[in-house]
């Protein structure tokens, strides 16, 4: 895999086969003020067990049919670091014997700097995990304040140089960015931060105000709301100082160095195929995607009667996942191939107006968003397109 | 009945001085209307009139009364329409008269509008009784109102009548002052038939019924009758009066007012104005002054859905049954789709139609800015009449443009004469005489360009006087002025539903204005969007609404590719309702939110 670039064609064509897991951990010391994911707020309700939850994760992926052997898995929540890695090396074994892993698949987790000491990251690289992502989220301490979290800037270092020493191979940080509380040179900084620590990946989020979160709430009664513009500075920013560094954006929030791309966001992007367990999971194999139930106690009570947990079920034609294939694809920086239904869209009023804009560029039997703050744009104008053949 | 028995009359008055309370009191005094039945302003059936205390539509009812002398007089009552828009109609229904009320508010005293329909009674060659009302308000100034009516009409202040309606104080006075005062009508009974028709309406079951004035001969059920002006015969299936529910009597003689139904469901076959004679038995001449309706504001009217355009299609041609002064033609806007170029008599018209359109056709509307018709000389020697900011050609065909001019009448309180003046000026009005009716009240004649008035002169004057100034105007003659189309652009298109025509000096402020609003209302596009404002090919005002620079969310958690996917699909949903000005997206409402603050 090192052979490729992040950005390159080949390698998204690739990820398009990887068949990847993916586990969700709900459980968080508290909801961030910004947050409205499937989670258990523990500040409030602590009254779920994780064991119990992890038994029910062993449970579901018994009940999976075939799939795999599997070249990436990845823990995403709510935090996965709540779990401690025994929890994780359970539900990991049950992957493995109900999937079989790929001798090179990559096993990752996002792990949140308040929950690590040495000992975790022992028992982390104990239970095979390649690559972890730091919830790092800033290196501005008023910052950090303003998005509630629970670490300090100090906490974010102790965790990175810790991983590094447990060697752990691919190390990340998630970053955030555009809260109102956040200025041009506090972010400069942050990246610039980001770089000194010397991590392998970066996800950078711009701060979206969701509906019944705090932040709307807040903003709602006066609070300063993020500004799309301000927005758009900062990713600027932070493209710039990042691919002076040797990283390369290959999907519109992921950016890594060579050979360190996250194999599991790549194939998701990619329109690979993946099995998803625990509360709120969703997984896509053979054109269906399913969603399991979103409340923790529904998923219990179905796991525990012996049925799948889910919640519902799409089934897609080959042209839905034509369009789904499109849609995501432009998401990525190496783009999408010119399928028919892609060359119709560049061949719509809609789609050279965006060629004209300088946001969709056509090349070399692929299409590619150029301004990634702007890919949505497109994305509404080839959903369009492509609904004609659905 | 005896023509010597008659009294023909209108009751003239400015909204709210108490007509129809007044019209109310005299039915129910001579019990015309039994208490049981009796509600307020029983002649004015429209919702609209009851909410508003106007009367749009005339109307006549017959009432009996006992007089002192022991004989009994048939009164006929015309109401007519107060206002400016409808001078027309207000001359038509004052010809079928002898004489007329003035009405005035005791505490308020004689407004703009009341003078000027008073001017036209008496130039009608009416008897006006001088009637002040409200005389039991504790704001109540009889005696100065009383000096007012007598320095616009002579006489004496021992002739003005004192009421007050509301508690009927002074009715039975002023009923005697009408039989003694008011004239009888001077027809020919045995001459051919001369019918005036005052108004008509539509009725869904009997078709067009007119109102009309009997002067000579008689009209009789069964006669085969001629209408002078359209050339129409018909027959007159039935003829009555009205008290003011229908009442068939079969005849009406000389000197009497009531209906006349004919079958007939065209309003246009019986126009207002015009002379009802007998098909075998004509009349030499017609009576005089019959006039077609001339509307003298324009405005565009566009359904906010597009699919509505039909129903507005109907609903015009609803309307216009009873109103055949309402004048429309399809119009199409690159901006707002199908709509309609609609000519109003006035600007209380316009409002009134809109308002009946939204509310009994249930339909939302966008209308553009008011205009007045312009007339464009061309360098080549024609002339163009301009209905549309569109229609007028090219800056340099154009050798001259002419508006429309009017005679405009304030009464403002005497303190506010400066600033009266003021405002007339910044509105290019032109001073003519000025009078005092009162030491504390004047009354101001100019010249002015309707345009003026249309746009937003009657607001201002209003609220620079704080209500107190009333206008009133008359179409006077054609002028050339500096004037100037401005056109909006978006990114070098131009928006036809934003041309207005202006005067050359007012183009910057307008230009600037409008380029301001639009600048917020127009959302980011995925290039700069210029807005500007022209003359010709110069611009006058720019701004620019910037590129869209961030539109994406963040990730997809766990996944939930089907979730991500649909919310697009639902937003492209939301943009389909855009209209297309060349390359820019603009939501409707951004046009209907810049037309309604032009309004403002």
């Amino acid at each position: 895999m090192s052979e490729y670039r992040s950005d390159s064609a080949a390698l998204a064509d690739l990820a398009a086969t990887w068949k990847s897991a993916y586990v969700h951990v709900p459980f968080c010391r508290r909801r961030c003020p910004y947050c409205d994911f499937a989670i258990v707020d523990e500040s409030n309700d602590g009254s779920l067990d994780h064991e119990t939850y992890v038994d029910a994760l062993v449970t579901e992926v018994g009940m999976e049919s075939d799939f795999g052997p599997l070249d990436a898995v990845n823990f995403g929540g709510g935090t996965p670091s709540r779990l401690d890695p025994k929890q994780l090396r359970r539900v990991i074994d049950a992957l493995t014997s109900r999937f079989g892993l790929k001798s090179d698949v990559e096993m990752s987790l996002e792990v949140n700097p308040e929950d690590w000491t040495d000992e975790f990251g022992r028992g982390l690289s104990e239970a095979g995990f390649t690559r972890v992502s730091v919830g790092a989220q800033s290196f501005d301490s008023g910052v950090l304040e303003a998005l509630g979290r629970l670490h300090t800037v100090e906490m974010i270092d102790a965790t990175v140089q810790g991983l590094r020493a447990c060697g752990i191979r691919s190390v990340g940080i998630d970053l955030i960015f555009g809260h109102p509380s956040e200025t041009g040179r506090s972010w400069t900084r942050t990246v610039e931060q980001a770089m000194e620590i010397g991590v392998d990946h970066i996800s950078t989020y711009s701060l979206t105000v969701e509906t019944g979160t705090k932040l709307s709430r807040d903003i709602a009664a006066g609070a300063p709301a993020p500004d799309d513009d301000v927005q758009a500075d900062r990713y600027q920013q932070f493209e710039e100082i990042s691919q002076s560094h040797g990283f390369v954006r290959y999907e519109i929030s992921n950016h890594a160095k060579p050979g360190q791309v996250c194999r599991y966001n790549l194939a998701t992007w990619s329109h690979g195929e993946y099995v998803a367990f625990g509360i709120a999971a969703h997984d896509h194999r053979w054109g269906v995607r399913y969603r399991n139930h979103q409340r923790v106690e529904r998923y219990l009570e179905a796991v525990a009667t012996g049925d799948r947990p889910r919640l519902g079920v799409e089934y897609l034609s080959e042209q839905e996942q034509e369009r789904d294939r499109l849609m995501l694809g432009l998401r990525l920086a190496a783009g999408t191939p010119l399928t028919p239904t892609a060359r119709r869209f560049a061949a719509s009023d809609a789609g050279m107006a965006m060629v004209e804009a300088g946001i969709l560029e056509i090349g070399a039997g692929r299409m590619r968003v150029v301004v990634p703050m702007m890919t949505d744009a497109v994305i509404r104008e080839a959903l369009s397109v492509s609904a004609a053949d659905c | 009945m005896d023509q010597s028995r008659i009294r023909n009359f209108s009751i003239i008055a400015h909204i709210d001085h108490g007509k129809s309370t007044l019209a109310d009191r005299l039915l129910e005094r001579t019990g015309t209307i039994p208490e049981r039945d009796m509600r307020e302003q029983l002649l004015d059936e429209m919702d609209l009139e009851r909410e508003r205390g106007i009367t749009i539509k005339a109307n006549a009812v017959r009432i009996d009364y006992e007089a002192r002398n022991g004989e009994r007089y048939e009164f006929n009552i015309i109401d007519t329409p107060g206002h400016v828009d409808f001078s027309y109609e207000v001359s038509r229904s004052l010809e079928a008269c002898e004489g007329a009320l003035l009405l005035v508010d005791a505490s308020q005293g004689v407004e703009a509008q009341t003078l000027a329909n008073a001017h036209l009674a008496i130039e009608s060659g009416l008897e006006v009784i001088p009637v002040v009302n409200k005389i039991d308000l504790q704001a109540a100034d009889p005696d100065r109102v009383a000096g007012e009516l007598v320095n616009i009409l002579g006489g004496t202040e021992d002739d003005v009548v004192h009421v007050s309606a509301k508690s009927g104080a002074g009715i039975d006075e002023l009923f005697e002052t009408i039989v003694e005062r008011l004239p009888e009508p001077e027809g020919f009974p045995d001459s051919p038939l001369r019918a005036l028709v005052f108004d008509s309406y539509y009725d869904t079951y009997r078709g067009v019924v007119a109102l009309v004035r009997v002067v000579d001969g008689a009209l009789t059920e069964g006669d085969r009758i001629r209408l002078m002006a359209s050339g129409q015969d018909l027959d007159a299936s039935e003829v009555g009066i009205r008290r003011p529910a229908i009442e068939r009597t079969g005849r009406l003689g000389s000197g009497e007012v009531g209906y006349l139904i004919t079958g007939v469901k065209e309003i246009d076959l019986i126009r207002v104005g015009d002379t009802v004679t007998q098909a075998g038995d004509p009349a030499t001449r017609p009576l005089a002054g019959y006039a077609e309706p001339k509307p003298m504001v324009f405005s565009g009217l566009f359904p906010t859905d597009g699919d509505d355009f039909e129903r507005l299609r109907e609903a015009l041609d609803k309307l216009r049954l009873n109103d055949s002064s309402l004048l429309y033609q399809p119009e199409t806007s690159r901006a707002l789709g199908f709509g309609f170029r609609v000519g109003f008599l006035g600007l209380l018209h316009m409002e009134i139609v809109r308002e009946r359109l939204e509310r009994e056709y249930d339909l939302d509307l966008v209308a553009t800015a008011p205009s007045v018709e312009y007339r464009a000389n061309l360098v080549e020697g024609s002339q163009r009449i301009v209905q549309s900011p569109q229609d007028l050609p090219d800056p340099g065909s154009v050798a001259s443009i002419e508006e429309p001019y009017v005679k405009a009448m304030i009464i403002t309180p005497a303190e506010y004469i400066g600033t009266v003046m003021e405002l007339v000026q910044s509105k290019r009005g032109e001073m003519g005489e000025m009078n005092y009716l009162s030491t504390e009240r004047v009354e101001l004649h100019y010249l002015m360009p309707l345009a003026e008035i249309v746009f937003d002169f009657f607001d201002m004057l209003k609220s620079r006087t704080r209500g107190y100034a009333s206008l009133d105007y008359e179409p006077a003659e054609y002028r050339p002025s500096d004037l100037v189309r401005v056109d909006i652009l978006l990114n070098a298109q131009s928006v036809d539903a934003f041309s207005t025509i202006v005067h050359k000096e007012r183009a910057y402020t307008y230009g600037r204005g409008m380029v301001h609003k639009l600048r917020e209302l127009i959302p980011r596009q995925l290039f700069d969007v210029p807005i500007q404002a022209a003359i010709g090919s110069r611009i006058i005002a720019r701004e620019t609404v910037k590129a869209k620079r961030k539109d994406v969310t963040a990730k997809c958690y766990g996944g939930d590719i089907t979730r991500k996917r649909k919310l697009l699909e639902r937003q492209k949903e939301g943009k389909k309702r855009m209209k297309m000005v060349g390359s820019v997206e603009v939501p409707q409402e951004a046009f209907v939110a810049a037309l309604k603050i032009a309004e403002d």
